[in-house]
């Protein structure tokens, strides 16, 4: 939507005074800013008057405001810059509150502009009013209420500082109307110094010796990284040092990618769903290597059964992750890159390898684990599992598609199935667990890369939840192939009703679903119904062949299909099930 | 164990939300809270008492720490401190209960505030074991309100807290 040769094009001069609305635009041009996330509205209505007179700014504009907080994530998490999001007062910024949570439960920079009535209606229950600040206070890294147009520039250089830098996350800033519309001198600082804001850059080298020594005493080491490596694009770093050490190395959901998942030094994902591998070799562990990963639930299961025998080392940009749910030996504070190439430093140095006979004896123990092969399953009978769809998916694309998903069981198989070599490439929502993400986070990977496959690995009760989202993909022409594992059910809470509660399946079943196929050809996309095993590699080959167009795969699966491996809630890393005719000795 | 917290923070709008925010959000609990600007206009001081195990404590700390609000922090606690809280408390006093809450302030070093005829407002600034103490002897007397203002702390020696 080129505005070139549009005859409201402002032009500015740099000494003259401008609108707030004005300078916000500046501001985003000034910090390199490609795309915007919004939705207009009143209180907003002076920065898009703002925004239609320059055409340097990308906006793109959503269908729901939850949509523009997700797609800003997803363009963040792809590319490791910034997203902003622009949304109106009121509903507009309680609807991006799912969007601001998930991204805060993740890390991910982003900064949310939010319009606010004007300063002197603020507290009168003014119409679309809402108290912004307090309603994101506990998912966001920081937030401001701009009441003064001098402090805009300043205000919106802070809130890139705050999102971007130590440990990641989204910043609020709360824009009241008539700030937009007072007139001050245009200046955009090139750095901003908080005195309360100052971020580690420097490790204590002390105990980046320990930690060396200690994985150098490991006779049963195991190396367990998470979203951080990724956020600190630490991920060459890490694949240096694990090959160094000849370590087993295993990837949390959020880790994904950071490792390459092709090398035989990569046990699995661990955790509920993960590798038996990856968990057995936790439980049994030595000594345990933790980088920017934060000992979530999810991953540890029953704390007091957690790692029994294995000294710690954590590597966190975050102090509070640190001892937060799991006490460790040795703690060092920093970026995951430099702290691991400063590792790698002192490991060198100290001119001692790993223990070659003990680690040749633990190999030989996780290979029997990994030779139970508890990733296996059957593709026979006339049902399409879903597996066998991430399968092809994953052949099809050569392992190098951007794969962005929902929340469920298509989320765990697309972890399992889908190797990433490669950091940025998964993107979910792994800390809040939001469905409806997939979809919109797809639309700003694809923005960020146009030219390359991206692919929203999703269920039929996922997509529903941000299904408006395909206008978007229309207007601006994003060719995003979305593989829809329809099991009729909300497969993750159906399958728990099985496992714990005795199968009364409470409100999982999805009845009067849309035809997909239809859904998406009216908002002018392509659909595809498909029922057949046989059928499923040729429907992705020729959804891919659609190199332009957005092609919605609706694949028919399998209902009684459950994740597995999996460790039930309340136990241990040892104790986990293979699949329902396959349980452990 | 019980702590005694002192933050420095920005003397900004929604500031001590963010304190209490948190307390709540992380299910930490919270004692006593005092705050107000210091000589720094742009510099608030808190001083908040909480209770938890070492672990609880040290986890409060880090994340108190990861308020973007919060300047500077000190745990009291950790070293050599001076705490004070003041008890303004509002007695009956006529017949011989007048005379008892007289005697019972002169033993605590309170001081009287305010007499009528009929009440006593007293004043007492010490540790919090005291005020208990105090109120407790008071009981005779017929307590009207009590308002205390929470602890406050500051280190001994040398040691400041200083932006």
């Amino acid at each position: 939507m080129g505005l070139k040769g549009n005859p409201n094009l402002a032009v500015y001069q740099e000494s003259m005074e401008l609108t707030g609305a004005e300078i916000f635009v500046r501001c985003l041009r000034d910090e390199g800013v490609e795309f915007v996330f919004g939705y207009p509205g009143g209180a907003v209505l002076h920065i898009y008057d703002a925004l239609y007179k320059q055409d340097e700014l990308k906006h793109i504009l959503v269908r729901h405001e939850q949509g523009a907080a997700h797609a800003a994530d997803g363009y963040a998490r792809a590319t490791g810059k910034p997203g902003v999001v622009l949304v109106t007062s009121g509903p507009g910024v309680t609807n991006a509150v799912t969007g601001i949570a998930t991204a805060y439960m993740d890390s991910i920079p982003l900064v949310v502009f939010s319009g606010q009535v004007p300063t002197h209606l603020i507290g009168d229950d003014a119409f679309q009013e809402v108290d912004a600040i307090g309603i994101t206070r506990p998912c966001v890294k920081h937030n401001f209420l701009v009441k003064d147009v001098k402090d805009l520039a300043t205000t919106i250089k802070k809130a890139f500082y705050v999102a971007t830098t130590g440990r990641p996350g989204p910043v609020v800033v709360d824009i009241p109307k008539d700030v937009t519309a007072h007139k001050t001198e245009y200046a955009y600082p090139k750095k901003v110094e908080m005195r309360s804001y100052t971020p580690i850059t420097q490790s204590d080298p002390e105990q980046i010796k320990r930690a060396a020594e200690l994985l150098l005493q490991a006779k049963r080491p195991m190396i367990y990284t998470g979203g951080g490596v990724i956020l600190g694009e630490a991920s060459q770093a890490l694949t240096e040092l694990v090959r160094w050490l000849g370590f087993p190395c295993t990837n949390t959901l959020m880790g994904l990618g950071a490792f390459p998942a092709t090398d035989p030094l990569f046990v699995g994902m661990l955790g509920m769903h993960g590798t038996y591998e990856a968990n057995m070799a936790m439980h049994e562990c030595d000594v345990l290597l933790a980088v920017g990963a934060r000992f979530d639930d999810r991953v540890t299961g029953d704390l007091d059964k957690f790692c029994p025998t294995a000294r710690i080392i954590h590597i966190d940009i975050d102090p509070s992750s640190i001892s937060k749910n799991v006490p460790v030996e040795v703690a060092v504070i920093g970026s995951a890159d430099k702290v691991l190439k400063e590792l790698i430093k002192a490991l060198k140095a100290a001119r001692k390898a790993p223990d070659a006979a003990a680690l040749k004896a633990w190999w030989t123990k996780i290979d029997a684990w990994r030779a139970r092969n508890c990733l296996k399953y059957e593709q026979n009978g006339a049902l399409i599992k879903p597996q066998f769809v991430l399968e092809k998916l994953y052949e099809a694309t050569g392992g190098d598609a951007f794969i962005t998903s929902d929340v469920g069981q298509h989320q765990m198989w697309a972890a399992q199935f889908y190797k990433f070599n490669r950091p940025r490439r998964w993107i979910n929502s792994g800390g809040l667990g939001t469905m409806g993400f997939g979809l919109p986070a797809a639309m700003g990977v694809q923005l960020a890369y146009p030219d390359s496959i991206v692919a929203c690995v999703t269920g039929e009760a996922s997509i529903q939840m941000c299904i408006q989202e395909l206008s978007t993909c229309k207007q601006y022409d994003l060719p995003i192939k979305i593989v829809n594992l329809n099991n009729r059910y909300m497969g993750m809470v159906r399958q728990w009703q099985e496992f714990f509660y005795q199968s009364r399946y409470s409100h999982s079943y999805m009845d009067a679903l849309p035809d997909f196929v239809k859904l998406t050809e009216s908002y002018g996309h392509v659909g595809m119904y498909i029922d057949k095993p046989a059928d499923v590699e040729g429907a992705i080959k020729d959804a891919l062949k659609l190199k332009d167009r957005l092609v919605f795969m609706d694949f028919i699966t399998d209902q009684t299909e459950n994740v597995y491996p999996m460790i039930a809630a309340g136990k241990g890393h040892h104790e986990m099930h293979l699949s329902t005719d396959r349980e452990l000795a | 164990m019980r702590h005694i917290i002192s933050i420095l923070l920005e003397n900004e709008a929604g500031a001590l939300s963010r304190v209490a925010g948190l307390f709540s959000a992380r299910g930490y609990n919270i004692e006593s809270l005092t705050v107000a600007p210091t000589e720094d206009p742009t510099l608030s001081r808190m001083t908040l008492v909480t209770h938890g195990s070492d672990e609880v404590i040290d986890q409060i700390i880090k994340q108190l720490n990861k308020l973007v609000d919060v300047v500077k922090l000190m745990d009291l606690t950790e070293g050599a401190h001076i705490e004070r809280e003041m008890l303004l408390i509002k007695v009956r006093a006529v017949g011989p209960k007048r005379d008892e809450a007289a005697r019972v302030a002169e033993t605590f070093r309170a001081r009287v505030l305010e007499a009528t005829d009929t009440t006593y407002t007293i004043e007492l600034t010490e540790v919090a074991e005291k005020l208990d103490a105090f109120i407790q002897a008071l009981n005779g007397a017929n307590i009207l309100e009590v308002v205390r203002s929470g602890a406050m702390g500051i280190a001994r020696g040398e040691k400041a807290l200083r932006a």
